[in-house]
Parts: structure tokens; C-alpha cells; sequence
């Protein structure tokens, strides 16, 4: 095969040095108290780890079949209707 | 035409890793790599549960998680995810030798890719086997009295809530581990197979799937790491 979906090998080790960066960041922003946005920076911190990684090490930026970008997609729409959903009703719910 | 299809049909010249039912080498790659991530997004939905259950219990009992997720060992599970990214490199780098053709560089890189998996699992071992001294599996023999809730001066976690919290951190870490048993057991047959010579710049696609669920396993400790050691940690 001619065509290639690695990235160069500068690349990848750009992209595990920030992982690294990130992994050392969200530890520190731990120790900070941001009150009730210490959960949605982790959460932001290990989304964008978790980007990373899909995208550069898991090759889904190079991917010349679109229905693999659909699938992605429709993985993390079906895990938000998932969370989303039953937030709304457990969030809403008069128990205890 | 003499095309790939006609090569293929006849079986003359053509790749032997090229199975009959395919018309092309680069279709029978593409179509593994669909398969694979299908499986994966059924993966994430099958974490996606416990990730919701988690979700729920955290929003209810936060006292108790916050408490409870102080007890975890932070510089063990802060290196445990800078060994799985590390490892998560050496699986990149091990596709990009089978893709370019570098023996040794692959065999290295796979060898390394299975080290760092049993550091991981020793370390999570070492966390595990605290957990069972410290009487924090849930159980009969669970313990957690008079621990102070986080920011509640005086005021007691209640035991009961805090083993809601240790039922999740054990299944989904244990799902986890299971994962990454499961994930050296791959690498260390496409360790035997690349030994063999079996992989080439064309054929090279067992590599490249065990990537995709190593690197899926490394995300999930991603997102397990912040939500589970990192709950309310500041002074």
C-alpha cells in the first residue's frame, strides 16, 4: 500500500509529551479549590487527553474511511444520551 | 482488466494474507478496521454503564466519595497513567515499524509495549493489596469509621456510602485490569507472530487493531484516574 495513516514519529512524541504535561496538570489542578469546577476541569483535562489519543495514536485525523468518523461520532452521541438522560431524571427525581 | 479483483479470484501473484472473500488488500484493512471500531464503541458503552452508575452515586453520596477517594494512593495511580501513556507510545511506534518495515524496532517496541502492562498491573496489584489491609473491599469485613468528610469539620462519613464507592472503584478498575490482561495477551501473540516475520509494510493489520484496543484501554484509565483518585483532593 502507498498511502500511510501514520503521522511522523515527531508527532507522536509531541503528542505523549502532552499527554504527560496533561496527566502532571490535572494532579496539580486538583490540589487547587476551584470549588465546583475542580470535576469539570479533570473532566476537560482527560477529554482532551483522551482527543489526543484518538486522534493522533488511534490515527482517526489520517482516517480516509469516513464511516469510521461516523462511528466515533455516534459512539460518543450515544454515551451523552446515556449520561445526559439519566442525569435528567435522577436530577429530578424528589427521593430522599 | 487486469485488476486486483482478477488477481484475487485467480489466487495467482497476489498477496497470501489477502483472504478469498475480499477484492483488495486495502478493503480487507478497511473492513477489519470498521469491525474494530464497532467493537470499541460497544466497549464504551459497556464502561458507559458503569461510568453512569458512577455518575449517580457521586452526585448523591459526594461526602463520602470525597472522602473515600482521599484514602487512594494519588502517586501510584498519577504513575500508573504515565505508564499506560508511555506504553500507548510504544504501541504507535510498533505500527509504525510493522507499517515501515523495521524488525528490530517493532520487536522493541511490542516487548516494551507488554512490560509496561505488567508494571501497570503490579502497581495496581500493590494498590489492591492495600485496599485489603486498610478493610476498604466491600464486604462483611468493610471498615471506614470516624473518617472525616473533606471541608465537614467533625462530621463522619458514613461507612455504608463510602462502600458504594469502593463497590465502583473495584469493578471498574477490575474491568480495567481485565482489559489490560486481556491486551497483553494480544501483544504478546502479535510478539510471536512478528518473530515470524508475519507482518509486512502490506500486511500489517493485527498490529494496527491491537493498537486501537490498546490506546481504547488507555483512554478509559484516562477518564477512570481524574474521577475516582482525584475527587476533592485540596487542602
Amino acid at each position: 500500500m502507498s498511502e500511510h495513516s501514520s503521522s511522523p514519529l515527531k508527532t507522536y512524541v509531541t503528542i505523549w509529551l502532552t499527554l504527560l504535561a496533561g496527566t502532571a496538570l490535572t494532579v496539580y489542578a486538583a490540589t487547587v479549590d476551584l470549588g465546583n469546577f475542580n470535576a469539570a476541569v479533570a473532566l476537560t483535562i482527560a477529554s482532551c487527553k483522551a482527543l489526543l489519543v484518538a486522534l493522533f495514536f488511534m490515527h482517526i485525523r489520517g482516517a480516509s474511511e469516513r464511516l469510521i468518523k461516523l462511528v466515533v461520532i455516534t459512539t460518543v452521541f450515544f454515551l451523552l444520551i446515556l449520561l445526559a438522560l439519566s442525569m435528567a431524571d435522577y436530577g429530578t427525581r424528589a427521593w430522599s | 482488466m487486469p485488476d486486483s479483483q482478477t488477481v484475487a479470484v485467480s489466487g495467482e501473484g497476489h498477496n497470501p494474507a489477502l483472504l478469498h472473500h475480499f477484492a483488495t488488500e486495502e478493503q480487507q484493512r478497511n473492513s477489519a478496521s470498521l469491525g474494530m471500531w464497532i467493537f470499541l464503541a460497544t466497549e464504551v458503552m459497556f464502561f458507559g454503564g458503569l461510568f453512569c452508575a458512577y455518575l449517580i452515586y457521586r452526585l448523591k453520596y459526594f461526602a463520602e466519595f470525597s472522602a473515600a477517594s482521599k484514602t487512594l494512593a494519588l502517586s501510584l495511580g498519577a504513575t500508573n497513567t504515565a505508564v499506560l501513556i508511555c506504553s500507548s507510545l510504544t504501541v504507535v511506534l510498533a505500527v509504525y515499524a510493522a507499517q515501515h518495515a523495521k524488525r528490530s524496532m517493532l520487536l522493541g517496541n511490542l516487548i516494551l509495549t507488554i512490560i509496561l502492562g505488567f508494571v501497570f498491573l503490579g502497581i495496581k496489584a500493590v494498590e489492591y493489596n492495600e485496599k485489603f489491609e486498610k478493610h476498604h473491599v466491600p464486604g462483611p469485613s468493610f471498615q471506614f469509621n470516624e473518617v472525616n468528610v473533606p471541608g465537614h469539620p467533625g462530621q463522619y462519613a458514613n461507612p455504608s456510602h463510602a462502600q458504594i464507592f469502593f463497590a465502583l472503584y473495584f469493578v471498574m478498575t477490575g474491568l480495567h485490569a481485565l482489559h489490560m490482561i486481556i491486551g497483553i495477551g494480544i501483544f504478546v501473540w502479535l510478539l510471536t507472530a512478528a518473530w515470524k516475520g508475519r507482518f509486512t509494510p502490506e500486511y500489517n493489520t493485527p498490529v494496527e487493531m491491537g493498537g486501537l484496543y490498546w490506546h481504547f484501554v488507555d483512554i478509559i484509565w484516562i477518564y477512570l484516574f481524574p474521577l475516582l483518585y482525584l475527587i476533592d483532593r485540596h487542602p
